[in-house]
């Protein structure tokens, strides 16, 4: 009998089973992420820096180097690696309220500083480990643990947009956000991923890849119904579009 | 190298550059500014790396990373600083890395002052960030021997897997004194650090994963019984202590740093005019020497502990006494450097009361 292997797990990850809940979409981009550093060779000279929060234990999945970072500090830690081992490809893995709250000065200013590392942000607007809070990304009316009748705007504020944001910074080398919640966007954001690799291997400066996710537990919501919520409304704040590109001539605005 | 006259931060960051130190990263604070001002001059020259932080925090959390990729970090700041650093140094001693932190004390407590103080002992010795662990302390009282323990501090760190300390106040920092940094013991080089997650995990022996979490209560137990083992290990090999006359001495003090310098002026005066005093003089803060302690006749009378802060190490003295003599304790703080009148009346003091009673 003829056999054709037409799918196998990527090399870049561990056998390790993922403890991500059922329609996370954790799973989908750390496999993203993974066949990118296969793919492109880089898998050997990588650095993974776990945050905290869900993907706290990323390193056990990422099948290279790993350095588990204190809450929001993953990119100092990754600064720290990148900067006496500039040959390696260093990247950190980082959720909303690791980077957008506990950690907005350390993701300002690795992308101040143009360091040569990847980000690889995951944005579901909620605090997922800790059981659902609020963070800075929660919708406006979303109902959390910590915003029990829905996000108040007048207390606490409208929800920030990292990638915008960091579009100013003159070192943000490469910025997208990006969806996983179908193939063709799947396929999409391997793409961009690759071309973040591609900016930090090249020395070109920071860059970052925002991914819209979902938090079905946290959300109240089956599998389907979060992908939906997340289409319908979290798409809409938080559009999906190259934010820099200073590969193609990008000026700072 | 003969002597040269330098001032003692910059002392300090030329120690550290000799020591092997790989990569520097900090943020400005008064009294220490010009560590990394020298490092910013030097370090590219060398090759090596100087990253001026945006915080204290990034900057210890970069020092996280460096030396989990297998470098020697070193991290410079003064008390408020450090206070801003202890997270990061929880991480670092959690992780079992190596690193070397240089405190330059001030006055506090919060923003306190600018001035020179002992009043981190408490922060250095006892730690301050999270969990079961320590720092190697040490607390030189001159420059050369800051220059000599910061060169080898990055041994010693590399050889326990722990972050090694050195405290000293505003005052070494800002003076100048005449070093030798060939004097200074040879620091070994650094040996290949086969755990670090360096971006090579096509080694042998796979990938490497530097982390301090432990969800389980039973390994979480393990691995801190397996850092309280490098702790015995320290206490055993690493008190360092210098004994000043104690031989015939009625009343001991225990001073370290600064305040070290000052008491040994007071001793010579006090044994000039015949009153028989001593010294213990720390040299490590954490171990604590007590050792020093056991090496005491029994015909001292009094210890009496001086500072620059209000009785912390004093608490590490009434414990290594452990009753044996009576205490008493002389300070200054909040940026206050005495003079040795203040302590050689503080002991004519003690002998008239002792006279009266």
């Amino acid at each position: 009998m003829n056999t054709k292997t037409v799918y196998e797990p990527t090399k870049g990850l561990t056998e390790r089973e993922f403890h991500y809940c059922p329609g996370c979409t954790h799973g989908i981009i750390h496999k993203l992420v993974a066949e990118v550093l296969v793919e492109k060779g880089l898998l050997e000279k990588s650095v993974a820096v776990a945050s905290v929060g869900c993907s706290v234990f990323s390193y056990e999945y990422f099948n290279c180097d790993a350095h588990q970072a204190p809450h929001g500090r993953a990119p100092a830690v990754a600064t720290g690696i990148k900067r006496v081992r500039p040959d390696s490809a260093v990247f950190t893995y980082q959720g909303d309220g690791d980077l957008a709250s506990i950690g907005t000065a350390e993701i300002v200013h690795a992308a101040h500083r143009g360091e040569n590392i990847t980000v690889i942000f995951v944005n579901n607007a909620i605090y997922g480990m800790t059981g659902g809070q609020m963070a800075p990304t929660t919708l406006i009316g979303q109902k959390t643990t910590t915003s029990p009748f829905g996000r108040d705007k007048t207390l606490t504020g409208e929800p920030l947009r990292i990638s915008e944001m960091l579009a100013t910074i003159p070192g943000a080398a490469y910025l997208e956000r990006v969806s996983v919640h179908d193939p063709k966007h799947i396929r999409k954001a391997k793409k961009s991923i690759e071309k973040a690799f591609d900016v930090q291997m090249k020395k070109q400066g920071f860059s970052m890849i925002e991914f819209i996710s979902t938090c079905p537990v946290n959300w109240g919501m089956n599998p389907m119904e979060s992908i939906e919520w997340a289409k319908e409304n979290m798409i809409p704040y938080y559009p999906l579009k190259v934010f820099k590109d200073k590969t193609k001539g990008d000026n700072d605005e | 190298m003969a002597k040269v006259l330098m001032k003692g931060n910059e002392a300090m960051a030329l120690a550290a550059i000799e020591g092997g130190c790989d990569a520097f990263f900090g943020y400005p604070i008064t009294p220490q500014n010009e560590i990394p001002e020298y490092l910013s001059r030097h370090m590219g020259e060398k090759g090596r790396v100087f990253v001026q932080a945006e915080s204290e925090v990034a900057a210890i959390n970069m020092v996280y990373g460096a030396a989990g990729a297998g470098a020697r970090a070193l991290t410079s700041s003064s008390s408020p600083g450090i206070a801003l650093k202890q997270e990061g140094i929880s991480y670092i001693a959690g992780s079992e890395l190596p690193c070397v932190i240089i405190n330059v004390m001030r006055g506090g407590p919060g923003l306190g002052g600018i001035q020179p103080s002992q009043a981190d002992y408490n922060q250095v010795t006892k730690g301050g960030g999270n969990g079961d662990y320590h720092l190697l302390a040490f607390a030189p009282e001159n420059l050369q021997e800051t220059v000599n323990i910061i060169k080898e501090s990055f041994d010693l760190a590399d050889y326990y897997r722990n972050p090694v300390i050195i405290a000293v106040d505003g005052l070494l920092g800002q003076m100048m004194e005449p070093v030798d940094l060939e004097a200074a013991p040879k620091t070994e080089d650094a040996k290949e650090k086969k755990w670090a997650a360096d971006g090579n995990s096509d080694r042998e022996g796979g990938r490497n994963v530097i982390t301090s979490i432990h969800l389980d209560p039973l390994e979480l137990e393990q691995h801190n019984l397996k850092l309280k083992k490098k702790y015995d290990e320290m206490r055993a090999k690493e008190q360092r202590y210098e004994m000043i006359e104690t031989d015939d001495a009625d009343i001991v003090f225990v001073a370290y740093g600064s305040m070290a310098r000052i008491a040994r002026s007071a001793v010579k005066t006090l044994r000039e005019e015949g009153i028989k005093v001593g010294m213990i003089r720390p040299v490590t803060i954490w171990p604590f020497p007590e050792k020093a302690f056991d090496e005491l006749s029994k015909s001292v009378k009094t210890l009496l502990t001086l500072e620059m802060s209000l009785g912390q190490m004093h608490e590490d003295v009434r414990a290594a006494n452990n009753g044996r003599f009576q205490l008493d304790f002389y300070g200054r703080t909040g940026g206050v450097v005495p003079e040795p009148e203040e302590i050689i009346d503080h002991v004519k003091r003690m002998l008239e009361k002792e006279g009266s009673s």
